[in-house]
């Protein structure tokens, strides 16, 4: 089996039903693997705990049961080696543009010089193209821009694994598009691991690697790994001729709509009638290249799997 | 448009003064006596009717004379004003400086820590309904010196809007914020320094404002017990001296002052405000 830079193995939460009833299980047998410089999209329902699986990752919530294993360690709290883009963009508003990136760059680097942090700092404002507005406070910038300055900081302590939980979701999508696009920039100059949150098929398209896919919640899992075997660079406009890309997206489309609540019922009658947790435990996403293969099974795709 | 209804407010203002100045002006007349005065009365210079409240041609009178030269001192029950004020000032400022002191921190482990706040609540709401004038005696007794007495009960009214306000600012700083500190590795010394104390500076320098507005309120009242100096011991000693005018005089420095310090913690919260 291929070692991944981050693993998590039979991740589960839970949280205690009223008097003593019966857990509610929002996700069990979380079982998938990040890559070095891969770009991990994970597409779900609302309440099927993406969040809360980024939240683990992040050191800021903690898993019932399982683990998250970061570069041969186990992840426990939170740590600059896992920057996190929250969705509200989490600016400090007393703090202006420039020093919040620099509150970032000065805790990752305590013994910098003021000039390095300074210069440090200015050139990721440089990268997502905000030159000019480091004086201005957070509430005098535009959604767009303030997620910008979220992505600069994130990118600015380069973290071993970024974290993006749903980054566009608040914006227009004239402005998802141009920072979608800077993203794109970035990440094919840094190669940096990314697992992000989305709603948005066409987005998870463009920018990943990988598409998770998750059933629905209660009992949610990670069903699916879809493989997206589109060239890089990519962009916007040309993306959609790639003979590939429909192959992709009808598939993740179906799952969504259809798929996702049909997996979630087998797999819960699945545990009522097990009862055994060991059996569910070894559970692994399917793997799916449905630009390559549309038809290839799941057995197929595992047992080439472990011939690597 | 807006320069012209400030304008206009301002004219507005300055009419109702004068409307207001002009009764009590007019109500103001000088009772003649009806009956002949009886000898007893001539002996005694016939004032026996003058007894009355001053117009505020009068007072205008006085002011003019007292802020002329609000600084001269010719004994224990003749200073200047400005020294009087003074004195009151220090003690609200020396009571305020020390409930700052205490309020602030205690504030700060009660809004961020759960457990003090629920140890510490039932002692704060006991705590805090008491007059702080019910207090004096006690100090008096313990600490055996009045000026010192008169700070201890500013101090011990300041304390808790300000430690109230503390704990509600802590204990509301967006979880948002707080995650971004752990998701950098801030440790708790550096959190509440570079996360919380901004993020509540606001509500913590509107407790500020709170309590200097009281503690100005109960010096006052503290100086009419304890005596001596200050802005409230001048108008008790003026009103024992059945001098009305000086009386009103002091009321409307009293009024003034207060404004005075409140507009001055204005200034700095807006330092601290952030528009999120």
């Amino acid at each position: 089996m291929m070692k991944y830079f981050l693993e998590v193995q039979g991740l589960a939460k839970r949280y205690p039903g009223p008097g003593g009833e019966q857990n509610l299980t929002v996700f069990e047998n979380a079982n998938f693997g990040i890559n070095k410089g891969e770009f991990v999209c994970i597409i779900g329902h609302s309440g099927c705990g993406k969040s809360t699986i980024l939240n683990i990752l992040a050191g800021l919530d903690e898993a019932s049961d399982g683990a998250v294993i970061m570069n041969g360690k186990e992840v426990v709290g939170p740590s600059l080696e896992r920057g996190v883009v929250f969705q509200n963009y989490s600016l400090l508003p007393w703090r202006s543009t420039l020093k919040n990136i620099t509150f970032a760059v000065r805790a990752r680097w305590p013994d910098w010089s003021k000039e390095q942090v300074l210069e440090h700092s200015m050139k990721f404002l440089d990268l997502v193209g905000l030159k000019g507005v480091e004086q201005r406070k957070p509430s005098q910038l535009s959604g767009g821009m303030r997620q910008r300055v979220s992505i600069a900081r994130a990118f600015a302590t380069q973290p071993q694994l970024l974290l993006m939980d749903e980054p566009f979701g608040a914006l227009d999508a004239l402005t998802r598009g141009l920072i979608q696009e800077e993203l794109l920039k970035i990440w094919e100059e840094t190669h940096q691991t990314v697992f992000m949150i989305t709603h948005d098929v066409d987005e998870a398209i463009l920018l990943s690697d990988r598409i998770l896919l998750m059933t629905n919640g209660p009992h949610a899992q990670v069903a699916e790994s879809v493989s997206v075997s589109i060239p890089r660079p990519r962009n916007r406009t040309d993306i959609i001729h790639h003979p590939g890309y429909y192959k992709i997206r009808n598939h993740l489309v179906d799952f969504l709509v259809n798929r996702s609540k049909e997996l979630t019922a087998s797999a819960a009658s699945d545990t009522t009638n097990t009862d055994n947790t060991e059996v569910s435990y070894d559970i692994h996403p399917v793997v799916v290249d449905p630009a390559n293969d549309g038809s290839e099974t799941a057995q197929q795709t595992q047992s080439k799997q472990a011939a690597k | 448009m807006l320069t012209s209804q400030r304008f206009r407010a301002t004219v507005l203002s300055l009419v109702l003064l004068f409307i207001f100045l002009g009764i009590w002006e007019g109500l103001n007349i000088v009772p003649t006596d009806v009956a002949p005065k009886s000898e007893y009365e001539l002996l005694m210079g016939g004032a026996s009717q003058e007894a009355r409240v001053p117009p505020p041609s009068s007072v205008i009178k006085l002011a003019y004379k007292e802020l002329s030269n609000p600084f001269y001192d010719v004994g224990p029950n003749d200073k200047g004003i400005g020294i009087q004020l003074g004195y009151s000032l220090y003690r609200v400022l020396t009571g305020f400086f020390f409930a700052a002191l205490v309020a602030l921190p205690i504030g700060f482990l009660v809004g961020m820590s759960p457990l003090m706040h629920k140890a510490l609540d039932p002692f704060i709401q006991v705590l805090r309904p008491i007059s702080p004038l019910a207090w004096m005696p006690l100090a008096l007794f313990i600490i055996q010196d009045s000026e010192a007495s008169a700070i201890f009960v500013i101090f011990i009214c300041s304390i808790w809007p300000m430690l109230i306000n503390t704990a509600f600012g802590v204990a509301n700083v967006r979880q948002d914020w707080v995650n971004v500190a752990r998701t950098h590795e801030l440790g708790s010394f550096k959190t509440a320094l570079q996360v919380i104390l901004p993020a509540a500076a606001p509500t913590i320098l509107t407790g500020m404002r709170i309590s200097i507005g009281i503690a100005w309120l109960v010096i006052v009242a503290a100086e009419m017990l304890v005596g001596g100096t200050g802005i409230g011991y001048y108008v008790w000693n003026e009103w024992n001296n059945l001098d009305l005018t000086s009386v009103i005089f002091s009321i409307l420095m009293i009024g003034i002052v207060g404004m005075l310090l409140d507009l001055a913690l204005g200034r700095v919260s807006r330092l601290v405000e952030y528009e999120e």
